[in-house]
């Protein structure tokens, strides 16, 4: 049974990604034309290429289609339940980096910590009559962590692309979204809070959980994980759910 | 959902109709705008959210309160007793045994006349229903810890931000440090504090960036100032922050509970009333054969869950049983009443049996 590893399709993330593999001798490849979506391994038997969106490899490792996959951590975290009972974390691979981060108006001297953040949405709350909107596409991630840190009178709207954009459009008050240099939120007169860190993301290597690891398959990751020089975690199957033993 | 659920259900339903009780009925799919202002964002992690074309968006019915309350609000006759059966709908975000969809069977009074003897009346009429599954009962009142937050010796905005986080213990520890001087001035605020000084704040305001989004710059200015003035508040004192500690721990049999809240009330007179109450409210539980000499009273019972009791609260669990829910629950919720009533409000209490845990732990399932 060949083992399937889901790979970033295009961009940066892609290049990054065969050039982590290739460094460890396990050299990947498009095939044929620019625009084709599949690829090559070579140095690794048994192993086959998937090219997936980024966005979409979580899933695929939810549903076990694919063996392993290479995608953002803030995108397991996000998308999946319980990510760690559906995925293991095989190897971060150094690049990627990005910054959850929740963002406000720049000008807003009086907030810099969440706790600012709390008290403003509770004054905006009574002024404007509805609660201060956060806009994010990160929605799991923002509510877990507000709701860890006690922030209340927010709620969140669904913001897709260009949300460091929605402040200024009048759509959110403030923003949750991923920044590498922070740039694009200075320029858009937002400014970081001190304490709003929600997670540091990174290209990482996941394991599913739910793939079919009999067969070689194991075997096959066994082999590979020694040429990439990673650990892997004892049992890769999926834990047992509470529910299947009622 | 097991017809033994269903059957223990309608059981339930009948003894509480036999107690007075009106039946009544509510949608399943529910407006979400009435329970998102009311829950905020936490309730979408906990309840099913969908769209109608039309209506825009709608939650599965997580519990009956909020539609119970609001019929009685627009046209029930005082006082009140409504009971009602159907299921109601949690989202599970983790792997684990909670349910995501069970039944419930609810009881609740709406009466402006003697508070204590409707709570005393729930709990009885639950104890008497739940005796032969030998629960533990345990009882608080977070009216008690609101009127003891009243009472501090502190400004205004200061308790407005206790009180609005009493449900949320981390936050709430993090402010009561922060007010009782246990935690030095953040950096960035002390920054800001210095700043504020020396340089009028719309000029601050004015360096920091353009104005962007709905938040105006005279509410930015109004908290800036704000943060001044609160600069300067005393800090709670030491004995103060320890009583309010120990409030907050405070588990004992009610007896004594109510003893060691009389004491308290000797430094925290604010709390006088909700402990008169409180007695008042073993009277009448003793007056329905409760035993409350064994009774466990935690001051903080309850709060950690939604935060609508701002009175009487309760729960009965299977001992021993810690990863089993609660088979029932209730309490206290006049400010919900008011807060729904759109200016009007009324005293209510109530509580919900989870009919599917009371047939399990009959038939020794659970």
């Amino acid at each position: 049974m060949t083992l399937k590893i889901g790979v970033p399709s295009k961009g940066r993330l892609m290049e990054k990604t065969f050039e982590w593999f290739g460094a460890r001798g396990v050299e990947m490849r498009r095939d044929g034309a620019e625009r084709e979506y599949s690829a090559t391994v070579d140095g690794a038997d048994g192993v086959q290429v998937v090219l997936l969106s980024a966005g979409e490899i979580p899933q695929e490792l939810s549903a076990g289609r694919i063996h392993l996959g290479v995608t953002g951590s803030d995108l397991v975290r996000e998308k999946l339940a319980d990510w760690e009972e559906q995925v293991a974390d095989l190897a971060p691979l150094g690049f990627g980096f990005a910054d959850l981060i929740i963002a406000v108006p720049a000008f807003w001297v009086d907030v810099d910590t969440l706790d600012d953040l709390d008290a403003a949405a509770t004054a905006f709350r009574a002024a404007h009559g509805h609660r201060l909107r956060i806009a994010t596409k990160y929605h799991r991630l923002v509510r877990e962590f507000l709701r860890e840190q006690g922030v209340a009178d927010y709620q969140l709207v669904d913001s897709q692309g260009a949300t460091e954009g929605t402040v200024k459009n009048l759509t959110a008050e403030a923003i949750a979204d991923i920044t590498s240099s922070g740039e694009t939120l200075r320029a858009n007169h937002l400014k970081i809070l001190s304490d709003g860190l929600i997670h540091r993301s990174e290209a990482t290597l996941f394991a599913a959980r739910a793939a079919d690891w009999t067969g070689t398959a194991a075997a096959t990751l066994s082999a590979l994980a020694a040429r990439l020089d990673i650990v892997l975690p004892e049992a890769l199957e999926r834990l047992p759910r509470a529910t299947d033993a009622a | 959902m097991r017809a033994a659920d269903r059957a223990e259900a309608e059981r339930l339903f009948a003894r509480f109709r036999a107690a007075g009780a009106v039946p009544v009925d509510a949608d399943i799919l529910l407006p979400a705008d009435t329970l998102l202002d009311l829950y905020g964002e936490d309730i979408r992690a906990r309840t099913y959210v969908t769209t109608d074309p039309l209506e825009g968006e709608m939650m599965l019915r997580p519990d009956f309160t909020v539609p119970v309350v609001q019929m009685h609000m627009a046209h029930g006759a005082e006082p009140a007793r409504y009971t009602y059966m159907g299921e109601v709908f949690r989202r599970q975000d983790h792997r684990g045994p909670r349910a995501r969809e069970y039944l419930q069977v609810g009881y609740e009074v709406f009466a402006r006349e003697n508070p204590e003897a409707a709570d005393a009346e729930v709990f009885a009429l639950f104890a008497e229903v739940l005796a032969p599954l030998r629960l533990r009962a345990a009882t608080g009142d977070i009216g008690i810890l609101l009127a003891a937050i009243r009472g501090l010796s502190t400004s205004d905005r200061r308790k407005a931000a206790l009180l609005r986080h009493v449900w949320r213990p981390r936050r709430f520890r993090a402010l009561l440090d922060r007010f009782g001087g246990r935690t030095p001035v953040a950096e960035p605020r002390a920054r800001l504090l210095s700043a504020l000084a020396v340089t009028p704040v719309d000029d601050l305001i004015a360096a920091a960036g353009p104005v962007i989004g709905l938040r105006e710059p005279d509410e930015v200015a109004a908290r800036a100032t704000a943060l001044l003035q609160d600069a300067d508040t005393l800090p709670l004192s030491a004995a103060e922050v320890d009583l309010l500690e120990d409030l907050l721990n405070l588990r004992d049999s009610a007896p004594n509970a109510l003893g060691h809240l009389r004491d308290v009330a000797v430094d925290l007179p604010s709390i006088a009333p909700t402990v008169d109450r409180f007695a008042r409210r073993l009277e009448a539980l003793s007056a329905h054969g409760i035993d409350v000499a064994t009774l466990d009273f935690e001051a903080s019972h309850g709060r950690t869950t939604m935060e609508y009791y701002d009175g009487f609260v309760f729960s009965f669990h299977a001992e021993g049983r810690a990863g089993l829910p609660p088979v029932a629950s209730g309490g206290r919720y006049d400010a919900l009443t008011r807060v729904l009533g759109q200016g009007r409000s009324i005293p209510a209490v109530g509580g919900v049996i989870r009919p599917g845990l009371v047939a399990a732990l009959t038939e020794g399932r659970a």
